[in-house]
């Protein structure tokens, strides 16, 4: 299967999504709903995308966009797989039980912006120590010991 | 079974490679479950991103694998480049691939020269050490710089090669593959070394995929997966390499193909510096401030440690809205308890010198 | 080493101990300034510069300096690369457990004032000063093996200043005027190792 084949597939599986998917530079794009995530996840895993290269998450200010990154070693090809949960009251299924190695990552977008992923075995927080105050990497996070640079540009 | 013991190691212990503390509940001597603590070196190079422009963020991309400092910065100049739809000149390619097989000797060696630290072996650890002072003098000439390069930059690389820099090259090259036959009988000759690293830390290749891992750790467990081959980027399709693989997935075949890594890798600077025309080494007509589309862009090289990506997110600002660095330190270091237990409490030392963590990387 | 602070202090109260003090002093400062043992709390990058200064090209042993990695053994920790705030308190703590007298060289712009990790991070300390007394600095991101060669040097000078008596000083060498320098306090470019 190569990424046209899987882009016929994708489409013909989830059409209520088949004009959000695009393939820019070889790399598909699937946006999907939060709650369809975990659905589509094993989908995939099942059609070869063996690999879970990445799970990051964007703050666009109005919305937490999780972005996962699959890697399938068959068909030579990589998708993203993106979704967004409210900043409210951030949750989304954890997809641990599918790759092992969305553990520590996962952990580390819990850690980083507070996004609660159901279904984790050990979500704690990873980098920073256990009693920080906030998540980091939010656009709205305020902590008083950091030093503002100034602007040279 | 004895009474169980937890015993600290770390954050600051020899034998960790750098700043990671690991909690190992003890049986005796066996260790029944080891739980790494990271961050101890967590900088938040991420967050400082968003307020640098797309060039102050080079310099802290150095800091990253500070091990293998070309890596990162080549990775984070791809996704500049796939984001702002930039060309980068056929010399500045071939400039790139030669620094980053470079530094992937000098990344090499401080791996394999760490696993013959960790088995008694220090002879080795000088040994390799001397191959990577080489490599850190070649690069010192090329940019001033011995471990913080800041050399490769969005559109091309900083400045072109200095004179005599080829020359100096191949003669490095041409000594190489020599000395790592030696190092191969001193380290892995050694029946110490053996004895201590074969059959410890079986990691299967069905496990390697699933917990992400990749690079020697992967192919050490026989995964046949190398970006530069299977998805290739940059003018990697030109040149002949083969991929070492190891059979049983264990602490001697990681560190082994680490070696004959080493050894492809001179095939690829020789070729590359065969190939290597006279030419521009930075794209035309760069603004003095990049300021991307709107959108987002990914994308990875194979670094010395595995599959090394960085994920853009541009809001059309001079500033990167979101870079996520995708470590394949951090993935490799999260297979440590499943190959910890069952094995002694000194193994887990060899174990931890097998996946050749950078806490730069692991941490960000 | 409470029996030798005491006999300083009780040589400084004598009349006519002082020769005797001095005397001292110039043994122990000998032997302690040839032996500076080195705890490396290596964290990032400039942690490889410090193998680097310890390995065969650059070869650390010939001033004395051997690494070791356990607190206990050493005299001087060479704080090389970024502090965290999680990191903190393990080189506080490791910093406690190294015996009197101790000294502690910042190596690296991270380790000397926060360097390319100043503005904008949330988990940087700024600056190993701000929670141990530090001897020596050294600038550079990293800085060169030489550089550290130097900050030995350097402290050996200090180390030479040090008396066993409480609350005392020895003067400096080169912090005398000398026919040979062409300014007070400035040493001796041909002079050399001092102590």
């Amino acid at each position: 299967m190569n990424i046209n084949e899987l882009r016929e597939h994708l489409c013909s599986q989830y059409p209520d999504l088949c004009p959000l998917f695009s393939v820019e530079f070889g790399d598909g794009v699937l946006v999907i709903d939060a709650d369809r995530l975990h659905e589509a996840a094993t989908d995939l895993r099942d059609l070869g995308f063996d690999r879970l290269g990445m799970v990051t998450a964007v703050d666009t200010r109005d919305e937490f966009e999780l972005v996962y990154r699959l890697q399938s070693r068959q068909m030579h090809a990589g998708i993203f797989v993106k979704a967004r949960v409210p900043r409210d009251e951030p949750t989304i299924a954890s997809v641990t039980d599918l790759w092992p190695a969305a553990n520590w990552q996962e952990r580390e977008v819990f850690d980083m912006f507070g996004i609660v992923f159901t279904g984790h075995p050990d979500l704690r927080r990873i980098l920073l120590t256990d009693d920080w105050v906030g998540y980091p990497l939010r656009k709205d996070y305020q902590d008083e010991r950091i030093i503002r640079r100034p602007d040279y540009i | 079974m004895t009474e169980e013991t937890i015993v600290n190691i770390g954050p600051s212990h020899p034998s960790t490679h750098g700043v990671c503390r690991i909690v190992v509940t003890l049986d005796g001597e066996v260790v029944v479950k080891a739980e790494p603590i990271i961050g101890h070196l967590h900088r938040g190079i991420e967050k400082m991103a968003e307020n640098r422009t797309y060039l102050q963020v080079v310099p802290l991309t150095d800091r990253l694998d500070y091990v293998g400092s070309m890596y990162a910065n080549w990775a984070y100049c791809r996704a500049v480049e796939r984001l702002a739809g930039i060309r980068v000149p056929e010399r500045a390619e071939y400039i790139r691939v030669i620094v980053c097989e470079l530094q992937r000797i000098a990344s090499h060696m401080m791996g394999i020269g760490s696993t013959g630290a960790d088995t008694g072996a220090f002879t080795a650890f000088m040994y390799a050490f001397a191959q990577r002072d080489h490599v850190v003098e070649l690069f010192e000439a090329l940019c001033g710089s011995r471990l913080t390069y800041n050399y490769v930059r969005p559109g091309g690389v900083s400045m072109d090669l200095p004179d005599g820099w080829v020359e100096q090259v191949r003669s490095f090259v041409a000594q190489h593959p020599a000395a790592m036959m030696e190092l191969d009988t001193l380290l892995f000759g050694n029946v110490i070394a053996r004895a201590r690293l074969k059959g410890v830390g079986v990691l299967p290749a069905d496990t390697a995929v699933a917990w992400g891992t990749s690079g020697p750790t992967a192919r050490g467990s026989g995964v046949n997966w190398d970006l530069r081959r299977d998805d290739p980027y940059s003018v990697y399709p030109r040149f002949d390499f083969e991929v070492p693989l190891g059979e049983n997935g264990d602490c001697y075949d990681r560190a082994r193909i680490r070696l004959w890594e080493c050894v492809e890798s001179c095939k690829i600077i020789d070729q590359a510096l065969d190939q290597l025309e006279p030419g521009p080494v930075k794209a035309e007509g760069l603004p003095r401030l990049l300021a991307p589309r709107p959108g987002d862009a990914y994308d990875h090289i194979e670094s010395a440690r595995g599959s090394l990506g960085v994920y853009l997110v541009s809001d059309g600002s001079p500033r990167p809205y979101r870079m996520k660095v995708r470590s394949p330190a951090f993935c490799n270091l999260s297979v440590l308890p499943l190959l910890a237990e069952g094995h002694t409490l000194s193994d887990l030392v060899v174990i931890i010198g097998s996946l050749d963590p950078v806490f730069g990387e692991v941490d960000r | 080493m409470a029996f030798v602070d005491d006999l300083g202090a009780a040589l400084d109260k004598t009349p006519g101990g002082g020769i005797i003090l001095t005397s001292l002093d110039a043994v122990m400062d000998w032997s302690r300034g040839k032996s500076l043992w080195m705890m490396p709390m290596g964290t990032a990058c400039c942690a490889m510069e410090l193998i680097a200064a310890s390995f065969s090209r650059f070869d650390f042993d010939r001033h004395g300096s051997i690494p070791r990695p356990d607190p206990r053994h050493c005299d001087v920790m060479v704080v090389a690369g970024t502090i965290t705030r999680k990191m903190a308190p393990a080189v506080k703590r490791l910093y406690d457990q190294m015996p009197d007298p101790k000294w502690v060289i910042a190596m690296g712009n991270c380790a000397v004032s926060g360097g390319i990790f100043y503005y904008d991070t949330y988990s940087v300390i700024r600056g190993v000063d701000e929670f141990l007394p530090v001897d020596v600095y050294i600038a550079g991101c990293p800085p060169r093996p030489e550089s550290l060669q130097d900050a030995i040097l350097r402290l050996r000078e200090q180390v030479s200043t040090d008396s066993i008596a409480p609350g005392k000083s020895r003067a400096l060498k080169s912090e005398l005027p000398s026919s040979g320098s062409p300014r007070k306090g400035e040493r001796d470019a041909a002079g050399g190792d001092v102590g």
